[in-house]
């Protein structure tokens, strides 16, 4: 079923405001962070206003209701994903990143012997257009480990290249962790191969769906993968809170990474044992308020229907794609073609660095990102130090792609009359 | 439009053609300074006679703002002592920080007042700020050789 944009903006108070000088808001940033609808500013503040509570916590009416709130939001979450084992293979963290390093500090935890124990001669998995967050905590644990890391590359029109799938995820491979969409280039990478391989070889699959899940329809149980990570306030939910999900027997024999209350069954002065999951990972007072405003932005987009967005951004994608490539001098970082891509889209127009495109279009009410995107290794193999990013998502149309590409042309105009 | 105060003809210019640009083979001391925000990089070589800056030459990519204060700045400092060009570095911080109040001071900055714009725009500050830390990293550099 179509969108109606003109519908769906009026849900986002954001949109009612001006920028530089009076002009109108040309959002195409939602890839670093997209805006919030009202449905989920009035469930974060309302959960303050009325229900706030330790939730777990106290056996008073406001405890009661805070639990019940951030426990729905959990189911909320586990129904979302299609979590096969339900709300408690759902950890709330504070963000994609953090669910990322819980991952792999609590393998760096794991004791000598246990599946996820790392040591020389193992390897741990990655790719070339990795975000930072999914590739940096790899290195790291590597580091501590003496583990291999290796990678799939980037082909020219970026695309994983995946000829040496067997090679690349070796018998030693206990983690493949990889992203979903490309933050970046907007490449959706094929699952299947790489999922059967791991498996295979005994490794499990970690998938950054930062730039999926918000995005289109994800069943976890469909992909295959083991574990899952999102941010919620790409996916129109608070800043605060992201979530790991996991296959609840893995989650069960993943050793803790932060330590403290809520997360311990027992406690002496000496030792401690551990809750059952998912509270084993969830140490201290939780972000409920915003567990609660992302359920409330899960409901939203599930309302709309995670098909219906997915098919309007990716007609957007193709408009898009055709307007910046019928531009004189304008390179699109990733594939020019709308198969197998999502709706973040990266370019270069020769001769105007991205950054002061960035501000140009800035001078117009379009906000882009410009820069490496937090993906340094992707820019180098691109050979590009930087690009402007135009990020699609619901509240966009056709308009704004014509905008962008107006703006492009506007800028080439002026930063050659010099 | 307010995008005109950021981009100075004189910015522009430096941009399209670059002063100093292209590293001198001898040099004291050498800095690679980047700007992690934006991927904007600069190496920078310096050689002192006594206390004055007898060579300043650079390469770098990056955008407008950072290149073109790079070469600017190579411009004014080359062939001052190294208490002159401290006194300038200051006062282009300065004129950095004074988010648009200041028209900065043309005796001492010449052209580079040109940047007193930028200031309005704090995402573009540490670009123009780029090659004048850099400046100050080479100084104590070959100082301390
Ligand atoms: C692909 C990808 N992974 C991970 C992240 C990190 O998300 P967060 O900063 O919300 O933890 C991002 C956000 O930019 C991303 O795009």
């Amino acid at each position: 079923m179509p969108l109606s944009v003109e519908e769906i903006r009026k849900d986002f108070p954001i949109f009612e405001r001006t920028v530089r000088d009076g002009k109108k808001l040309i959002y195409l940033d939602s890839g670093a962070t997209s805006q919030k609808p009202n449905a989920v500013i009035d469930a974060e503040s309302d959960f303050y206003r009325f229900h706030n509570s330790a939730a777990h916590r106290g056996v008073h009416q406001l405890a009661e209701e805070a639990t019940d709130a951030y426990e729905g939001a959990r189911e909320t979450v586990a129904t979302f994903l299609g979590a096969p084992g339900g709300s408690n293979e759902i950890v709330f963290t504070k963000s994609a990143t953090e669910a990322l390093n819980l991952l792999a500090y609590a393998m760096g935890n794991a004791a000598p012997g246990s599946r996820f124990a790392l040591e020389p001669g193992d390897r741990i998995v990655v790719t070339e257009m990795e975000h930072h967050s999914n590739l940096v905590p790899w290195q790291q644990l590597a580091q501590r480990t003496g583990a291999e890391l290796a990678w799939f590359e980037v082909t020219p029109d970026g695309r994983l290249d995946l000829s040496a799938l067997d090679t690349v995820i070796s018998h030693g491979t206990k983690v493949v962790a990889l992203t979903h969409q490309s933050n970046v280039l907007g490449t959706i990478n094929p699952l299947d191969e790489i999922v059967r391989r791991a498996h295979e070889v005994g490794a499990v699959v970690i998938l950054d769906a930062c730039q999926s899940a918000p995005h289109m329809r994800i069943n976890v149980e469909e992909l295959g993968i083991d574990f899952l990570a999102f941010s919620g306030h790409k996916a129109l939910g608070p800043t605060g809170v992201g979530v790991l999900w996991g296959r609840i027997n893995l989650l069960e024999n993943l050793p803790p990474f932060l330590f403290g209350g809520s997360m311990i069954e027992m406690v002496t002065m000496t030792s401690a044992t551990w809750a059952p999951v998912p509270q084993k990972f969830e140490a201290g007072v939780p972000n409920m308020a915003q567990a609660v405003g992302l359920a409330a932005a899960l409901d939203y987009l599930t309302k709309i229907g995670m098909d219906n967005i997915h098919a309007h951004e990716s007609a957007l994608t193709g408009l898009l794609l055709d307007k910046l490539l019928a531009i004189d001098k304008v390179a699109v970082i990733g594939p020019t073609s709308n198969t197998e891509r999502g709706s973040a889209l990266s370019f270069t127009v020769s001769d105007i660095h991205p950054h002061d495109l960035g501000q140009f279009l800035d001078s117009q009410g379009i906000a882009v990102r410009t820069g490496a995107h937090c993906a340094w290794p992707l820019a180098r193999r691109l050979n590009v130090s930087a690009t402007t990013r135009a990020s699609l998502y619901l509240y966009n149309d056709e308009q704004d792609c014509q905008a962008l590409a107006d703006g492009v042309v506007a800028a080439q105009r002026y930063f050659g009359s010099f | 439009m307010q995008l005109d105060s950021l981009y100075q003809e004189v910015i522009l210019d430096h941009y399209k053609h670059p002063q100093h640009k292209g590293l001198s083979s001898n040099f004291d001391a050498q800095v690679h300074h980047v700007n992690t925000s934006c991927g904007d990089e600069i190496t920078l070589n310096i050689t002192l006679e006594a206390d004055i800056v007898s060579s300043l030459t650079w390469d770098g990519q990056g955008c407008s703002i950072s290149q073109a204060s790079v070469s600017m700045m190579s411009d004014l400092l080359l062939g001052k002592s190294i208490n002159d060009a401290s006194a300038i570095l200051s006062s282009f911080c300065e004129l950095m920080a004074s988010k648009g109040t200041s028209t900065g001071d043309a005796d001492l900055l010449e052209d580079a007042v040109a940047f007193a714009g930028v200031s309005k725009f704090p995402g573009r500050i540490k670009c123009a700020l780029l090659g004048w830390m850099a400046f100050k990293d080479v100084v104590i550099q070959a100082q301390s050789k």
